[in-house]
């Protein structure tokens, strides 16, 4: 089987947008979230988010008029990103009309939701009114579940199998995982993988109503996103795109890419909604069989993992992903391997947290760091064990392999095994 | 409303649409809207909704389906407005 590498990233969060703003963002512990005062307005408990700051003006140096004008939000992340991943990875940019296309590259890049915030300000409207000729032209290609992946693969050409995976919020990361199976086999020389979520009160306003998201905190927004906190009190909602070139170590070095890291494993499962799983829980056994199917396709031992960037979104499932991890890796407190969550800055991503927590993972790993864990002083009582493995400040390492995972509704499960390329 | 002052709210709805600007800048009236602009053609259907909220008018499939150039889009929009 192929060996796959990473030799490209493209980032669009709430607290940065490129590779060295996300990089000082993440070192800085700089936070994303902001209070929103149209979350006010609707009557939300929570008031705060995550939104990428200035994305509009972005779209407008990214896009032509007559490309922006069928971009929802989740797409324009997508493209920037996208774009950005792109020119990161040395490749040249296609023209807009005509020319080339990229037989050997593909595309999976996954939405939890997608274009609802088209679907709510469009089509509902129009449709209930009866007037269903007025919704235009532009609502189908912005609505449809694949809208991001096709977007991408407009605007870079892409001629390999360009799609979209959605499983909740694990699809990021399991996007990854796809892309990394499929240059494994050999059916591409690249997949840019990731994820992408819209800015959309519609998507928010379903958690919000669930009592998942976090309350207490809309004056004190960036204290608000609190994994692994005792008072953490629900996740922060966020959105972005986070997008990684994947590419066989042979297509890398025959054109000379410069090398992040290589993807040694990867497992992706479901619970079964079964023995402490729901739809909105995840099954223990589940989680650990997802861990151990990673560790197994790498042919890692569980000491061999320096870092786990978790799924951690504050809520009270924090101490159970903590929990499993170490019935998994069986590792003593003292020597667990350094464990943060990005949501801590940049709230959570929903289908997009895979794809900007996998870009900060392969950071981190290819720059000698683990970021800051935010807002979790307080541990939660049952992770005290833990404390001097959680960063609470930015520090250096020399860590060669990183463990990132993501869970979601539906008992779903996604991780990935990241080695530092050396 | 003068042919003048059609036409450049007609160009001005066209152009967010157009990938070729030149026909535009040029003032070529017989410059066709697919073709020689490179308007995606199913945005011909958010032109002939902007035409309709522009100029209060109304215009139906059968005549919408007649506008190919600037010159068409002008004569529809100054018959009706």
């Amino acid at each position: 089987m192929n060996r796959v590498v990473i030799t490209g990233m493209g980032i669009i969060a709430p607290n940065a947008h490129g590779l060295e703003d996300f990089e000082q963002a993440l070192r800085q512990g700089r936070s994303g979230i902001r209070h929103l005062s149209r979350l006010e307005e609707l009557n939300f408990s929570c008031q705060v988010a995550g939104v990428p700051s200035g994305y509009e003006e972005l779209a407008r140096e990214y896009f032509a008029p007559d490309r922006l004008v069928a971009m929802n939000s989740g797409m324009i992340f997508t493209g920037i990103a996208g774009i950005d991943c792109w020119r990161d990875a040395g490749l040249p940019m296609p023209d807009p009309i005509e020319g080339p296309v990229d037989w050997e590259t593909g595309a999976v890049i996954g939405t939890g939701v997608g274009g609802v915030d088209t679907l709510g300000d469009v089509v509902f409207p129009r449709v209930k009114e009866g007037k269903v000729r007025r919704i235009g032209s532009t609502s189908v290609e912005q609505t449809m579940s694949s809208a991001v992946s096709g977007c991408l693969g407009g605007l870079l050409a892409l001629g390999g199998q360009v799609t979209t995976n959605s499983s909740a919020c694990t699809t990021g990361t399991e996007a990854v995982i796809q892309a990394w199976w499929h240059l494994q086999a050999g059916r591409a020389r690249r997949v840019m993988a990731g994820g992408a979520e819209g800015v959309s009160e519609y998507i928010w306003g379903g958690f919000d109503a669930m009592r998942v998201l976090a309350r207490g905190f809309n004056d004190r927004p960036e204290e608000a996103s609190r994994p692994m906190s005792a008072s953490a009190c629900g996740f922060v909602p966020g959105s972005g795109a986070g997008i990684l070139m994947l590419e066989t170590l042979e297509s890398a070095q025959e054109r000379g890419a410069r090398i992040y890291a290589e993807i040694v494993g990867g497992h992706v499962n479901c619970g079964g909604q079964r023995n402490g799983g729901s739809t909105t829980a995840p099954n223990p056994e589940g989680v650990r069989r997802c861990i151990q199917g990673a560790l197994a396709s790498a042919g890692l031992s569980p000491d061999d993992i320096d870092v786990i960037n978790g799924h951690l979104t504050a809520t009270m499932a924090d101490p159970l992903e903590v929990q499993n991890w170490a019935s998994v890796l069986q590792r003593d407190p003292k020597n667990f391997p350094w464990i943060n969550s990005t949501k801590s800055l940049i709230g959570h991503g929903l289908g997009a947290a895979g794809g900007m927590e996998c870009v900060a993972s392969v950071l981190q790993l290819s720059r000698g760091f683990v970021h800051g864990s935010a807002n979790c002083q307080d541990l939660h009582p049952t992770l005290e064990p833990y404390n001097t493995r959680i960063p609470h400040q930015t520090r250096e390492t020399d860590a060669r392999i990183l463990a990132k995972a993501s869970f979601g509704f539906g008992d779903v499960n996604g991780c990935v095994l990241f080695r530092r390329w050396e | 409303m003068d042919q003048q002052t059609a036409l450049e709210k007609v160009t001005a709805i066209i152009k967010p649409y157009a990938k070729n600007l030149a026909p535009l800048e040029e003032g070529n009236l017989d410059a066709r809207i697919l073709e020689d602009l490179g308007v995606n053609s199913a945005r011909l259907v958010d032109i002939i909704l902007a035409f309709e909220d522009e100029f209060g008018i109304s215009i139906d499939d059968e005549t919408a389906d007649k506008v190919r150039t600037i010159n068409d889009a002008v004569r529809v929009v100054s018959s009706q407005a």
